[in-house]
């Protein structure tokens, strides 16, 4: 099972102050532990909404509307993730109880998602099969 | 927290640390299968008290001081009886108070040892699959049983003869150096690639492939790569089970039949691990040795990841590398495959040659997939008589059903397509 975990933003994060170096090497060391560990597969940090643009799409069948950042609500903001793949959701919330307090002062959040695996897909033959259906009807006739 | 919910906690914490405290315990005590008994101890005990008292804050040094303590209780009734625990009171680290926390940097040498313990050579492949799952996978022999569809008794036997056998002949849990470093070493990736084989592609069962053992193959393979970052071939090994895996989706079909590498939907491959095999493959590459089996394996593996569609596979390059490979690792298995790609890169006639030198390879006579590529590549050539024949031949040898129905439908087209030419333009051989 993979999952994700997702550290989101601070006043800090959005206003691209760099976290402090006792911060930047105990995730080092986390990241090393996951590593280690086996279960890592990936983690990186995102540039601040600043930079960020989003799509939307008021009407449905209309055009999307585009809007620059900076993006204001800092709970939705997603300032870097951790993917890990282990056995258990219980195995994920225990390596994301490791997780250093992303911030350090009373802002630190992070969401623990799990991600539609390969695995979860293969299993099961409806899944498969509607997800066939789908990307038929994604591409269209005669679309490969 | 519900008992359960605890128990599931507890079990995610185990999964976590019992490689380490098994690894730090054996290194300890100098006896492997007295090292799990230890840490199983120190399992139970938490199994009773965390529901009520929470899982502390760091799990991994309660187990081991709890271990400790019972390695302790042990020793101290056994001294006088058993030689043996007492040469390990002596002048071995279980009597120094020293912080778990400080040893923490050396954990992958540990867990190095380990492995290389639980895939010594004087243990049967099976017990070396088993013991390795059990200890550093931290799975239970019920879950072992599952994966590999056996009786879970046979799983435990396996698992109490293994630890026998090491206590038994002595085996010293060290790394290995020099020349018998690469002999351990590939004992060690033999045991993972089987692991990873069995799960991809399952031997028995419904199920076409049991993601269990895949992944576990993996994660061990991953670990192993930062603990032997040194050893291109464990690279090598890794990168191949990243990129294998990157086709899980795309390799069964709706009905749960297999789909074959050419005609996968590779829009269906999974970036990321064929990402993450393709960089594995560099840091085998980057440590300036000569590429070995598998570190070749995967670099077909990775030809085919990097080929947008089929028709744009690299055939020239692959054959190459099967070349190199008959050379390091020669099989007429891996022979058949240069035959395939030589014929895809320069025509089938090329491919022929090579496939027919190999039928008289006494141990190609029951490899259904001979007459297979044969088959094929008589096909190609516009031989469908002979093609059928082959294909009828590979249907007979194979034990797998679905690899039959293949088979006998190629056997079919050739037939439908040999009357074909005959009713149209005659022979045209």
């Amino acid at each position: 099972m993979r999952f994700m975990m997702i550290v989101k933003g601070t006043t800090d994060s959005e206003a691209g102050v760099m976290p402090s170096e006792e911060l930047v090497s105990a995730m080092q060391r986390y990241n090393e532990e996951l590593a280690k560990a086996g279960v890592l597969l990936a983690a990186d940090g995102l540039h601040p909404t600043s930079s960020g643009i989003r799509i939307t799409y008021p009407e449905p069948g209309a055009k999307p509307k585009v809007m620059d950042g900076p993006f204001t609500e800092a709970k939705e903001i997603i300032a870097g993730f951790t993917m890990i793949e282990v056995n258990s959701r219980e195995e994920a919330l225990e390596w994301a109880l490791r997780m250093p307090d992303p911030h350090g002062f009373g802002q630190g959040e992070i969401e623990l998602r799990q991600i539609f695996d390969m695995t979860d897909l293969t299993q099961d033959p409806k899944t498969l099969a509607k997800e066939r259906a789908l990307r038929e009807q994604l591409e269209g006739p005669g679309g490969k | 927290m519900s008992d359960q919910a605890a128990h599931r906690a507890i079990d995610a914490v185990w999964r976590i640390e019992s490689a380490k405290l098994i690894a730090r315990l054996a290194m300890m005590v100098r006896d492997v299968g007295l090292a799990e008994d230890l840490a199983q101890d120190a399992l139970l005990i938490a199994l009773e008290r965390w529901p009520e008292t929470g899982i502390p804050d760091n799990p991994g040094a309660w187990l081991m001081t709890t271990a400790k303590r019972r390695a302790i209780d042990l020793l101290r009734r056994n001294k006088l009886q058993d030689r043996k625990y007492e040469e390990y009171g002596r002048g071995s680290p279980l009597y120094t108070e020293d912080d778990v926390e400080a040893t923490a940097g050396e954990i992958g040498d540990e867990l190095l040892r380990l492995i290389f313990a639980t895939c010594h050579p004087s243990l049967s492949q099976e017990a070396r699959v088993a013991l390795t799952l059990r200890l550093l996978g931290g799975l239970t022999t019920e879950e072992i049983a599952r994966a590999y569809l056996v009786p879970e008794p046979t799983v435990a036997q396996r698992i109490v003869r293994a630890k026998r056998t090491l206590s038994a002949k002595q085996v010293r849990l060290d790394v290995p150096e020099g020349a018998e470093l690469e002999a351990r070493l590939s004992s060690v990736l033999e045991v993972l690639y089987l692991m990873f084989n069995e799960g991809y592609s399952a031997t028995a069962g419904g199920s076409w492939i049991r993601p269990l053992l895949c992944r576990e193959a993996l994660r061990l393979g991953r670990m192993l790569a930062e603990a032997a970052s040194r050893e291109p071939e464990v690279h090598g090994l890794v990168a191949l089970m990243e990129i294998q895996s990157s086709r899980f989706k795309a390799r069964v079909g709706a009905a749960g039949e297999p789909i074959l590498l050419m005609d996968q939907n590779r829009a269906l491959w999974d970036r990321l691990l064929i990402r993450r095999g393709l960089a594995a493959l560099e840091r085998a590459r980057g440590l300036g040795r000569p590429l070995g089996p598998y570190a070749l394996q995967a670099a077909i593996a990775a030809c085919h990841a990097q080929a947008a569609t089929a028709e744009e596979t690299d055939w020239a390059r692959i054959a190459a590398l099967y070349e190199a490979l008959s050379r390091v690792a020669p099989s007429p298995v891996v022979e058949l495959n240069r035959a395939v790609a030589i014929a895809m890169a320069f025509g089938p006639a090329f491919g022929l040659q090579i496939v027919d030198a190999l039928s008289e390879e006494p141990v190609m006579r029951d490899y259904y997939l001979l007459p297979s590529v044969r088959g094929d590549l008589l096909a190609k050539l516009g031989r469908m008589a002979e093609a059928e024949a082959e294909f009828r031949r590979a249907a007979a040898m194979t034990q797998n059903e679905r690899e039959r129905e293949l088979m006998l439908r190629r056997a079919t087209e050739c037939e439908e397509q040999g009357v074909g030419r005959r009713d149209g333009s005659g022979d045209s051989r």
